[in-house]
């Protein structure tokens, strides 16, 4: 599904975070939301969330999000936010099974569907072998692999992700994201996430929107977005963009001489 | 399945602890003589208990109010607690967080000192209890627009002090009532079948608004956004338990006065027996608080028999090297 980001402005505190923000996720791509911090990147993806009051417009598959109620609003977006409180005393499948949430009724409980959905889930993302072990004693790769499993668990054909590889190594962060890709090409997922890696962000977005200062200021495909120019101007970094894989460009950090 | 076995493990103890509540006081009851008594009192059923009419009048008017009070007071504290630390996302949070004890003790006293001990004083209790808690909800709500959790803790302390320097400011006026102002706070289930009755309908109400609420909490504990982000309504969730807890402590503490340590005890001594969902934790604690009140209540009432040891005393006398005993028992490594 099509998410539609017209002219969205949010204010927090009085101050203005986001302006006129305008961009498009189209179905079944990965769109990275890339941006030096305090650029608005995650307040970005909570407004799509609906989770901040804002201006303009948002749609999803052409219906407008804040007119969706909560419910059927999560039955179309997942969302896993950059730093998620994980209980520690909650086991795994306890943790998967609240992405079903959005179809249990309030007074309700799960039915045997959905407790089938977090079984497949957890399958699919190696995690069957620890559905009984608490949060608290996983690793980091193994913390984002179930959140990811909660986020999938709710069976939403949109997927928010806010730095789905902070605190990862290079390994698990290349891991998640695979199997972020993986998961997108096989369920014709719409991927939206904030990413730091430069590189990274070229190597698996199809496309890319550059935010500085709580607007837009660039969007397209990798090779449009990431230029030394954009670059340099934004993230106040002196780099060389090199080519990379399949024509998709890598960063390099330069350091000053002399 | 393990949860249901935790559940009849829990009601099991709860019936033995009150069975044992029954029997044992100034006069001694035989177990056989009390359980074929109260089958006696069942519909349909006809039973020959071999007990005295003085010992079935101590039975039935003075042991059975005084259990079923217990259970029932220790109950609601530790479901209200367990309630409490669910909204509040920290398992410190106590039943008396948001000023329920010091509005009651406040009311209390202004009862004690103008009218006397009577009737009035369980009623005072409860409005008092309610009073404080809507006090720090209004001044948390109108502190910050919608009300943080951080910002309504901070108006509980707030109402918390104010009300009792005043109930402080009373006693010092009318030192002659400290005693019985005193000896309310440390609480007491020997308010008979009266209190019985009057607490009765509160207690299910709020108990069953919170049991019901067990999965909702699970999901607030990810934190509010990720909640929503799940389709729940956070704030409005958190409201409706907040004011079940509530009602729960209110009818306890008009039924019981200040009993404390229960409300934060008991709930995370389940948390560390039986895991961490409130699903688990909001039932047990209900059966788990019972049990132990009623337990205190046996001790306060035997080890310097005839006199009475106050109950708020045992439970925490009791309930501490208790509590010490099964954090040690399921010590984990912190990480």
């Amino acid at each position: 599904m099509t998410v539609e980001i017209t002219g969205v402005g949010v204010e927090l505190g009085g101050r203005p975070v986001l302006r006129g923000v305008t961009a498009t996720a189209r179905e079944g791509r990965w769109l990275a939301v890339i941006g030096p911090n305090g650029a608005g990147k995650s307040t970005l993806l909570k407004a799509v969330m609906g989770l901040l009051p804002c201006t303009g417009l948002i749609t999803v598959a052409g219906r407008p999000v804040r007119d969706l109620a909560p419910r059927d609003r999560a039955r179309l977006l997942a969302y896993a936010p950059q730093s998620p409180l994980l209980p520690p005393d909650m086991t795994v499948h306890e943790y998967a099974l609240l992405g079903r949430t959005p179809y249990i009724p309030y007074w309700g409980r799960e039915s045997a569907r959905d407790t089938e959905t977090v079984r497949a889930v957890l399958d699919r993302l190696d995690l069957t072998g620890l559905a009984a072990r608490p949060l608290e004693r996983l690793s980091g790769g193994e913390r984002q692999r179930v959140v990811l499993a909660r986020a999938l668990t709710q069976e939403a054909p949109v997927l928010l992700l806010d730095e789905p590889t902070t605190a990862l190594d290079l390994g698990h962060q290349q891991q998640v994201l695979e199997l972020v890709d993986r998961l997108r090409r096989d369920d014709g997922l719409t991927v939206v996430s904030t990413l730091h890696d430069l590189t990274l962000a070229a190597q698996y977005a199809d496309d890319l929107l550059l935010m500085s200062g709580g607007t837009a200021v660039a969007a397209g495909g990798p090779g449009e977005v990431l230029t030394e120019e954009l670059v340099t101007r934004h993230f106040g970094a002196r780099v060389t963009i090199g080519a990379g894989p399949a024509g998709r460009p890598v960063v390099h950090l330069r350091r000053p001489t002399g | 399945m393990r949860r249901g076995v935790m559940f009849a493990g829990a009601a099991v103890v709860l019936a033995a602890c009150m069975t044992a509540g029954l029997m044992v006081g100034a006069a001694g009851l035989p177990l056989k003589g009390v359980v074929l008594a109260l089958a006696d009192r069942l519909p349909f059923v006809s039973a020959h208990s071999g007990l005295t009419s003085l010992e079935t009048g101590v039975l039935f008017e003075l042991r059975l109010p005084r259990v079923l009070l217990g259970a029932m007071v220790g109950g609601l504290l530790a479901v209200a607690g367990a309630g409490y630390q669910g909204v509040f996302r920290n398992p410190l949070a106590d039943p008396y967080l948001l000023g329920a004890a010091a509005g009651a003790g406040l009311t209390v006293t202004l009862v004690i000192v103008a009218v006397g001990d009577g009737a009035a004083v369980p009623l005072a209790a409860f409005c008092g209890a309610a009073g404080g808690v809507l006090l720090a909800y209004g001044l948390g709500h109108t502190a910050t627009r919608g009300g943080g959790t951080a910002t309504l803790v901070l108006a509980g302390v707030a109402v918390t002090s104010f009300l009792t320097a005043v109930q402080t400011f009373l006693q010092q006026l009318k030192v002659e009532e400290l005693q019985r102002v005193y000896a309310w706070i440390l609480g007491d289930v020997g308010g008979g079948w009266e209190q019985v009755v009057m607490c009765a309908p509160y207690a299910v109400v709020a108990a069953a608004i919170l049991l019901l609420h067990g999965r909702l909490l699970d999901v607030l504990s990810v934190g509010d956004d990720e909640a929503s982000s799940l389709g729940v309504r956070a704030g409005r969730v958190r409201l409706v338990v907040l004011v079940a807890a509530s009602l729960a402590t209110a009818a306890a503490v008009s039924a019981g006065g200040l009993i404390g340590f229960v409300g934060v005890v008991v709930p995370h001594a389940v948390r560390r027996l039986a895991g961490g969902s409130y699903r688990v934790v909001l039932p047990l604690s209900l059966l788990a608080g019972g049990a132990f009140l009623v337990t205190a209540d046996l001790i306060a009432r035997t080890v310097l028999a005839p006199a009475e040891l106050p109950i708020g005393v045992v439970t925490a006398f009791v309930g501490a090297p208790f509590f010490v005993t099964i954090l040690r028992a399921t010590r984990k490594v912190e990480t």
